[in-house]
């Protein structure tokens, strides 16, 4: 494969997922018990040799650049390229000044890389994306989409792009938005391969146009104007835009098939930030069973179908089912929870009953850690 | 030339022989430890939650995983502009070299290297001790006192103080005397092989130290005597915890299992005083349906679908099911395929046991060499 830069546009929909983002942009929503969505697209690039990276967040970044540091997970802490944060996104340029946008484009500009990979992070998957940069260039195509096929439309991939393939060129014809009416959809993962000079065309459209709409909807536009090349993406993909999604994706990855897929691929492995926590400590009495857990944890309780993440202590008597826990959780004696969500730092009280249902999980909001 | 007020050496070039099988490849203080650490992380993160940010390490036994491991000292917060940590292997010059005879010449041919830092005191350790302590309260002891050398020093019952070097000192802490495994001791006072030196005054007794044919060139048996012999202000400071040297098999695989009770007196769950170690980026651990875990500590990556009691057990370990392991250590990425039992064993690195294999008779610790395929079915030792 050719030398690619990436850009991550993390300027992404959170309408339907609020409750986990009110401290935070999807892209470090923590996940798989000790990951961030983010992290899955950033290993992915690198895991292709990808080795300047540039991260396009809105506001609200705070725990993004706490996670991101100088990218030392993901070996980014280059003297050469490496990993960049730009605080805007590629969605609302009009918002931002055209100044900080012109010294965002020098960074593209500085970069040797002649190609570019542009991705958002809330499609969490593991990709082979030298293979599909070598599809690309073998395509002779002006612009490489990514797509995956689904057969679960209805329920997943709200408001994502849609692709319309032609059944025998395979060429598209269209894009338009998943609006969940029916089940089969090829849904577009916002990857996209191309020539740096056409990305910094349409930054330079997009500004000049005050264009409200997604950037994306820029690069479709150009369908029929330059040639497009569609590239199926065969393994599991899920897109962490909705908290139903978010529920969905986790309860997943207790599927030792996804997981392996996922996480437990030894020649692409899932890069995250490192904590120093001891292993988990399973006390006499506990019962835990398919479930993911996270070190540091300590574990008296009851633990059946679940994700916790580091530091959660599940106190004697407590059960929790059907549930994702974050960091730093207490849940105290004879607490019973079910499919719940609790976010960060939060303290559960003895006897607590929380309960949710598969559908609507109950959220429990992050705690700040005043007191 | 910046001057760092104390410089800590950590002797890390003992070999262990009798920790056998576990010390064939790799320094004692690299021996895996505690389901995810290596023995010397417990002196690196003392050090560096001590405040202390240059650490000379002395490697001479098998070296290299045991400095790969440090590497340039980030896990430790180590990797510094100026001070930071630093291996330091016995090396050649032009009057020839030499391997590290005994703890005071290590130090000895390392002046040069506590020079660069002009240090006010330096602090001795030992690679191979399992314990958590503030070296920040000793040194202030050490100041408080006006001492030339602190020894620090762990009450030990009296039956086991023939096994120590023992302190001697008078009622307000002043060391009289120092008997090396005495046969009848008269303090139960054991040294912990940790001291803080005044850096001029080590400095002259190491040069003297070198000049004589006869010396074993031994912190406690040259430099420690030839100090009280020149009337010098020796202290010993009481450290009170938990504090092991996993010297045998046996006292290893007790101190695991010491972490497995939930108030373990380590402490490897104090949050202000954390252990540090070099952690790859590895997925959570996955416990199956039909596991059964009891008092047991479980690493990340791994994957235990059988029953796990009384263990512990390193990352990237799967566990097959149907299997047992009990009272066990298993260290990284070893598999245990179905239907295996492993009783009071401690399996090094990358052991895999086929499906239908017994290991350990329960009584004497079995261990098991690292990388070994354990095939065939029926007892293993």
């Amino acid at each position: 494969m050719r030398d690619y830069m990436a850009i991550l546009n993390l300027a992404e929909n959170e309408n339907d997922i609020r409750a986990l983002t009110t401290n935070r942009p999807i892209a470090s929503i923590p996940i798989g018990s000790r990951y961030r969505v983010v992290d899955f697209m950033l290993s992915n690039l690198v895991n292709a040799g990808v080795r300047n990276v540039g991260v396009f967040t809105e506001s609200n970044s705070r725990s993004l650049a706490d996670h991101l540091g100088t990218g030392k997970p993901w070996d980014l802490n280059r003297k050469i390229d490496g990993l960049f944060l730009f605080n805007h996104g590629l969605c609302n340029l009009m918002y931002t000044d055209s100044k900080l946008i012109k010294n965002n484009m020098e960074y593209i500009y500085r970069s040797k890389s002649k190609d570019v990979i542009l991705s958002s992070s809330y499609m969490v998957c593991n990709m082979d994306l030298a293979a599909v940069a070598e599809a690309h260039e073998a395509s002779g195509a002006d612009i490489t989409v990514v797509y995956t096929h689904t057969n679960r439309a209805d329920t997943d991939f709200s408001n994502c792009f849609t692709l319309n393939i032609d059944p025998d060129t395979g060429e598209i014809t269209g894009a338009g938005k998943n609006i969940a009416v029916g089940k089969e959809a090829d849904i577009c993962m916002e990857i996209f391969l191309m020539k740096k000079e056409r990305l910094t065309d349409f930054i330079y459209k997009s500004t000049s146009l005050n264009s409200v709409g997604s950037f994306y909807n820029l690069i479709f536009d150009q369908l029929g104007v330059l040639k497009f090349n569609a590239y199926r993406f065969e393994g599991y993909v899920s897109c962490i835009n909705t908290v139903s999604s978010y529920f969905k994706s986790n309860m997943d990855m207790l599927d030792l098939d996804v997981s392996s897929e996922l996480f437990r691929n030894s020649d692409r492995p899932i890069f995250t930030k490192i904590k120093d926590e001891p292993p988990t400590l399973y006390v006499k009495g506990c019962k835990v069973g398919n479930s993911l857990i996270a070190d540091g944890c300590r574990i008296e309780g009851t633990v059946t179908d679940s994700l916790l993440g580091r530091y959660v202590d599940v106190e004697e008597g407590a059960v929790v089912e059907n549930s994702i826990i974050l960091q730093n959780v207490r849940i105290h004696k004879n607490a019973h929870l079910s499919h719940v969500i609790i976010d960060k730092n939060v303290d559960i009280d003895e006897n607590t009953v929380l309960k949710g249902n598969e559908f609507f999980p109950l959220v429990i909001e992050k705690r700040n850690l005043l007191r | 030339m910046i001057h760092k007020n104390m410089v800590a050496l950590i002797l890390a070039g003992g070999q262990g022989s009798r920790l056998g099988a576990m010390t064939r490849k790799v320094a004692k203080p690299a021996v895996p430890f505690g389901g995810k650490y290596r023995i010397i992380d417990f002196a690196l993160s003392n050090c560096s939650n001590s405040g202390i940010d240059t650490v000379g390490i002395l490697t001479q036994y098998k070296p290299q995983q045991l400095s790969s491991h440090i590497g340039i000292g980030t896990p430790w917060d180590l990797d510094r502009v100026h001070g930071g940590v630093a291996i330091l292997p016995p090396y050649m010059s032009e009057a020839g070299g030499d391997w590290y005879r005994g703890t005071a010449n290590a130090v000895y041919q390392n002046l040069g290297y506590l020079d660069q830092f002009d240090p006010s005191y330096v602090l001795i350790l030992s690679g191979d001790h399992i314990y958590k302590m503030d070296y920040r309260k000793m040194l202030d002891a050490h100041i408080a006192a006006g001492a030339d050398a602190t020894i620090a020093v762990i009450d030990v019952p009296l039956e086991e103080a023939s096994r120590f070097g023992i302190m001697n000192t008078d009622e307000t802490g002043r060391i009289t005397s120092f008997d090396e495994k005495p046969e009848h001791p008269k303090s139960t006072l054991a040294s912990m092989g940790i001291y803080i030196f005044s850096y001029a005054n080590l400095k002259k007794h190491l040069e003297d130290d070198a000049l004589d044919p006869a010396s074993d060139n031994d912190f406690g048996k040259n430099i420690i005597p030839a100090m009280l012999a020149a009337g010098e202000n020796l202290q010993a400071y009481r450290f009170e915890g938990y504090w092991k040297d996993v010297g045998t098999v046996q006292s290893f695989w007790e101190a695991n299992m010491d972490l497995l009770k939930a108030d373990n007196d380590v402490k490897l769950f104090q949050n202000d005083w954390k252990l540090y170690t070099e952690t790859a980026s590895i997925p959570s651990q996955y416990i199956g349906a039909e596991a059964k875990l009891t008092d047991s500590l479980i690493s990340e990556g791994c994957v235990i679908l059988g029953e796990v009691e009384h263990s512990v057990i390193f990352p990237g370990v799967k566990i097959g099911r149907n299997v047992r392991v009990v009272d066990s250590i298993i260290m990284e990425d070893c598999v245990l395929e179905d239907n295996v039992i492993v009783n009071k064993s401690i399996l090094l690195t990358g052991v895999t046991v086929k499906a239908n294999n017994v290991v350990g008779n329960g009584a004497d610790i079995a261990v098991i060499d690292e990388g070994r395929v354990l095939s065939g079915s029926g007892y293993l030792n």
